[in-house]
């Protein structure tokens, strides 16, 4: 048939164009697809890999390991987790040590050598968390069922065999089901303590800082000899004497359960022979590491996870928990978002929907766009200059003279944290709320101005609810960057350990002057400035598997939301 | 009259000087007129978009404009309640007159105007709302919120609409799942629910298949009592079926107005003739 054509095309062409029928090779796509799936493959891959990554070694950290006895060559022994092994290039320096069997050994291996590291803990002991061990160094290793790994409430985790126990002030031998017994208690009392400390004590520090203001205030209004200053630092003068017999009062209290406490002790034993005297209350967590079932297993690995999301940390943050950095992250993002929302969406109406559309428009609305790509470092500059000095000063020397010289406002906080993200995350609300208004048809502004409403009628109850989707989505994005956001942080209310939560049980209940804890800083902080890197890699992992879950539950509450709410209105024909 | 030529259209001027006045053979309402537009041009920027039209459109009936494509007919349409307000760079000359007032005199408050006249656009154009929502979205933006009112006006515009039965057991639904012919009934159940005096539809039924086109003319027919309709459609059949005069444009110019049935047996003018034959358009 396709002869058939051509030839009629050949004879009315007078035989000098003849049409081919195959297409061009430059007129179809086919072949360049391999190019264009395999960069999709490639950006699949790599995304995939990395939450791979994330999630394989966070998930791992918590798992229980075996404890192993390693006996050198040279007659020393050492007990660790093995974490880890690599091979390396034998130094000139180590080899001149060395036995001629291992040099041989080694040179049979082109000079290079396997080792481990074993995690061997005893920080207060050893001065150091790891130690490598290289395979030709070792004589034997075994796994000997008495060892316990014990986590402290300070000094990191303890390795070692536990001698006897000290129960009311009597040595009595290790007996494992007395020790789990006696230490839950003993935990009980060191939360009581913990309780006392925080909250009791806390409020009595909090009512005489309170009392010293409210003096120094009276001073700073008044002058210092006038009557009524006199009279509010002599109430305060009575006030603190109040307070700080109920401190005393408490102080006793808890010297009172420390006594207790110090009469219920573990004597712990290191592989070297070293005894430490710990008392229970400081043992978090123990469990024989070489004698526990799977069951087991699972059960230290959860009750881990709990710790992990529900506590503050300990140890310079190498252990313990992240609740505040949780919380910090959360709290911010919200604030960050209840701030952005109404700021982008009122501008992006006002250039949209009322502003004339003409050059000066245009250049607003480039400048926008390029906003988004100001290093967010720049931002973090601008709110401490900006937000924390200029403004927070000035509400230091308006409402909290009486706090001076120590900033109130005037220094990093939530409240300009969340300021400064809303400033940085404010072009991308601004771009995709025009791109929503831009959206909703023509029609259905003329349908509305028909019906006799105003523009702004028009503008509430036709264009948002039609823009709203994608306003959302605009939100979701801001939210995200705005979550994974540390550097400006980092200069505007971050720090690595905050002394008090941005909301408490002291009026006005929440600070937003406060500094706080964020996750994406919790990394940095951990993996990069801690005492120890190799400690803290482990908590790398798991805090940025934390972190993007939370990013991940963030952003689909956010979606799950925009999408009911377009089902609302979506044209689900019958 | 009987020397009409192709080179008329080109010249306007001369063409309106000669179909200026009052001289069409309209079929004239009981109640009197109730739209007049008066030596009524329009500029486009530099583009003059209508030439002198005069019309003068009788109260409760139906009145079609017809007329190729680009004829004019939806921006006549579109300035009797200021919808051309939201185009930029737009000039207009002479008056449309609703009784004695003046829709383009000074100080004239636009908003109050439309809420005067409803409005059908050429695709269903119904709100992200629910049905009983879009109905009533004229009384809400006039800040009328008494539940009995609200209800009689959704059943009153709905039975109007021939929408009622259809619509009555989800009315809290979403407008945007009904089908093309009902969602356009619901927009003119919201384009009537204010109680206009006058209802402009602009090429009301070019979206929709011929068994709602026909819903919508028996609609326009039971309708043409209550209110006075301006209908701008494409369709000479449909011209001939729901009005009762029609005026036919070309090139901006209103070239004849008159009764439907005497325009449509015998045209005075040979454009007219020409496009109602289908020589052109």
């Amino acid at each position: 048939m396709s002869n058939d054509t051509e030839q009629a095309t050949k004879s009315s062409g007078g035989g000098r164009r003849v049409r081919r029928f195959t297409a061009d090779m430059s007129a179809i796509a086919e072949p360049a697809l391999w190019g264009f799936g395999g960069a999709l493959a490639i950006g699949i891959i790599l995304i995939v890999g990395f939450l791979f990554l994330i999630s394989w070694n966070g998930a791992i950290t918590f798992w229980p390991k075996p404890i192993a006895q390693v006996t050198l060559v040279d007659g020393t022994v050492i007990a660790g987790e093995p974490t880890r092994t690599s091979v390396y290039r034998v130094g000139d320096n180590i080899l001149e040590g060395l036995s001629p069997a291992q040099r041989q050994e080694i040179d049979g291996d082109d000079g290079f050598a396997s080792r481990t590291l074993y995690k061997t803990a005893n920080f207060d002991l050893y001065g150091d968390d790891f130690r490598w061990v290289s395979d030709f160094e070792v004589k034997s290793i075994d796994y000997p069922k008495d060892y316990y790994l014990i986590e402290r409430q300070q000094w990191g985790t303890f390795v070692g065999r536990v001698e006897s126990l000290v129960i009311d002030g009597q040595s009595v031998p290790l007996s494992e089901s007395v020790m789990a017994r006696e230490q839950t208690l003993a935990r009980d009392r060191f939360k009581q303590i913990r309780t006392l400390e925080q909250k009791r004590i806390g409020a009595v520090n909090h009512y005489i800082e309170q009392a010293r203001l409210s003096a120094r205030r009276a001073v700073l209004r008044y002058g210092e000899i006038d009557p009524r200053a006199q009279a509010e630092i002599a109430k305060t003068e009575a006030d603190v004497a109040q307070y700080n017999k109920q401190f005393e009062a408490l102080q006793a209290e808890v010297a009172a359960i420390r006594a207790t406490d110090s009469k219920y002790r573990a004597i712990l034993q290191e592989v070297g022979g070293r005894t430490v005297d710990l008392p229970l209350s400081q043992v978090v967590r123990f469990y024989p590491a070489n004698d526990v079932s799977v069951f087991q297993k699972i059960k230290i690995y959860l009750s881990r996870w709990v710790e992990f999301v529900s506590t503050e940390p300990r140890e310079a943050n190498t252990q313990g928990g992240v609740l505040p950095a949780i919380f910090g992250t959360v709290t911010m993002t919200l604030m960050m978002v209840i701030v952005v929302a109404p700021f982008g969406v009122i501008t992006a109406l006002y250039l949209r929907e009322y502003a004339k559309q003409g050059r000066l428009t245009s250049i607003v609305r480039i400048s926008v766009n390029n906003l988004a790509g100001v290093p967010s470092i720049v931002y973090g500059v601008f709110g401490l200059g900006f937000f924390a000095y200029t403004l927070g000063g000035g509400i230091d020397a308006l409402f909290y003279p009486e706090r001076l010289p120590n900033p109130t406002f005037g220094t990093g906080g939530i409240l300009w944290a969340s300021l400064t993200l809303a400033l940085l995350t404010v072009p991308v609300v601004i771009v995709a709320t025009e791109e929503a208004l831009s959206a909703v048809p023509r029609s259905m502004r003329e349908g509305s101005l028909a019906c006799g409403a105003s523009k702004w009628q028009t503008i509430k109850y036709v264009i948002l609810p039609k823009a709203f989707p994608g306003i959302m989505t605009g939100m979701i994005l801001a939210m995200a960057r705005g979550a994974g956001e540390v550097a400006p942080l980092m200069l505007v209310g971050v720090v690595k350990l905050a002394p008090a939560m941005p909301i408490d049980g002291f009026a006005p209940f929440i600070h937003l002057e406060r500094s706080f804890m964020h996750l994406g800083f919790h990394i940095f902080d951990v993996g990069f400035q801690s005492r120890n890197s190799e400690a803290g890699k482990p908590m790398v992992f798991v805090t940025t598997l934390l972190l993007l879950a939370l990013i991940v539950t963030m952003q689909s509450s956010a979606i799950y939301i925009r999408n009911r709410l377009k089902r609302k209105y979506a044209a689900d024909k019958f | 009259m009987s020397e009409q030529s192709a080179t008329e259209s080109t010249q306007p001027t001369e063409a309106n000087a000669e179909t200026a006045g009052t001289s069409y053979h309209v079929k004239q309402s009981p109640q009197g007129t109730s739209l007049e537009v008066k030596d009524f041009s329009l500029w486009y920027g530099q583009s003059q978009a209508l030439f002198d039209i005069n019309m003068a459109i009788q109260k409760g009936m139906v009145t079609a404009l017809i007329g190729p494509s680009g004829c004019g007919k939806s921006t006549l349409l579109r300035c009797i309640n200021r919808m051309n307000d939201l185009v930029d760079d737009l000039r207009i000359d002479g008056q449309v007159q609703v009784g004695d007032f003046d829709i383009y005199g000074p100080g004239v408050d636009v908003i109050a105007l439309r809420k005067r006249m409803g409005m059908v656009f050429q695709k269903p154009n119904p709100f992200a709302m629910s049905i009983y929502e879009n109905v009533i979205y004229p009384l809400r933006v006039d800040g009328i919120t008494q539940k009995r009112v609200l209800d009689e006006t959704v059943e009153r515009s709905l039975r109007s609409a021939a929408l009622w039965d259809e619509v009555k057991d989800r009315l809290n639904e979403s407008a945007l799942g009904m089908s093309g012919g009902q969602q356009q009934r619901l927009c003119i159940a919201r384009g009537i629910a204010s109680d206009p005096e006058v209802l402009l539809m602009d090429e009301p039924c070019s979206a929709l298949d011929p068994i709602a086109t026909s819903k919508i003319e028996e609609l326009i027919h039971d309708l043409r009592e209550q209110y006075t309709i301006v209908i701008v459609t494409h369709n000479m059949q449909q011209a001939a079926r729901v009005s009762d005069n029609v005026g036919f444009m070309y090139l901006g110019k209103l070239i004849e107005y008159g009764e439907t049935e005497a325009m449509f047996v015998n045209p005075k003018r040979k454009q007219t003739a020409d496009y109602i034959t289908g020589r052109f358009g």
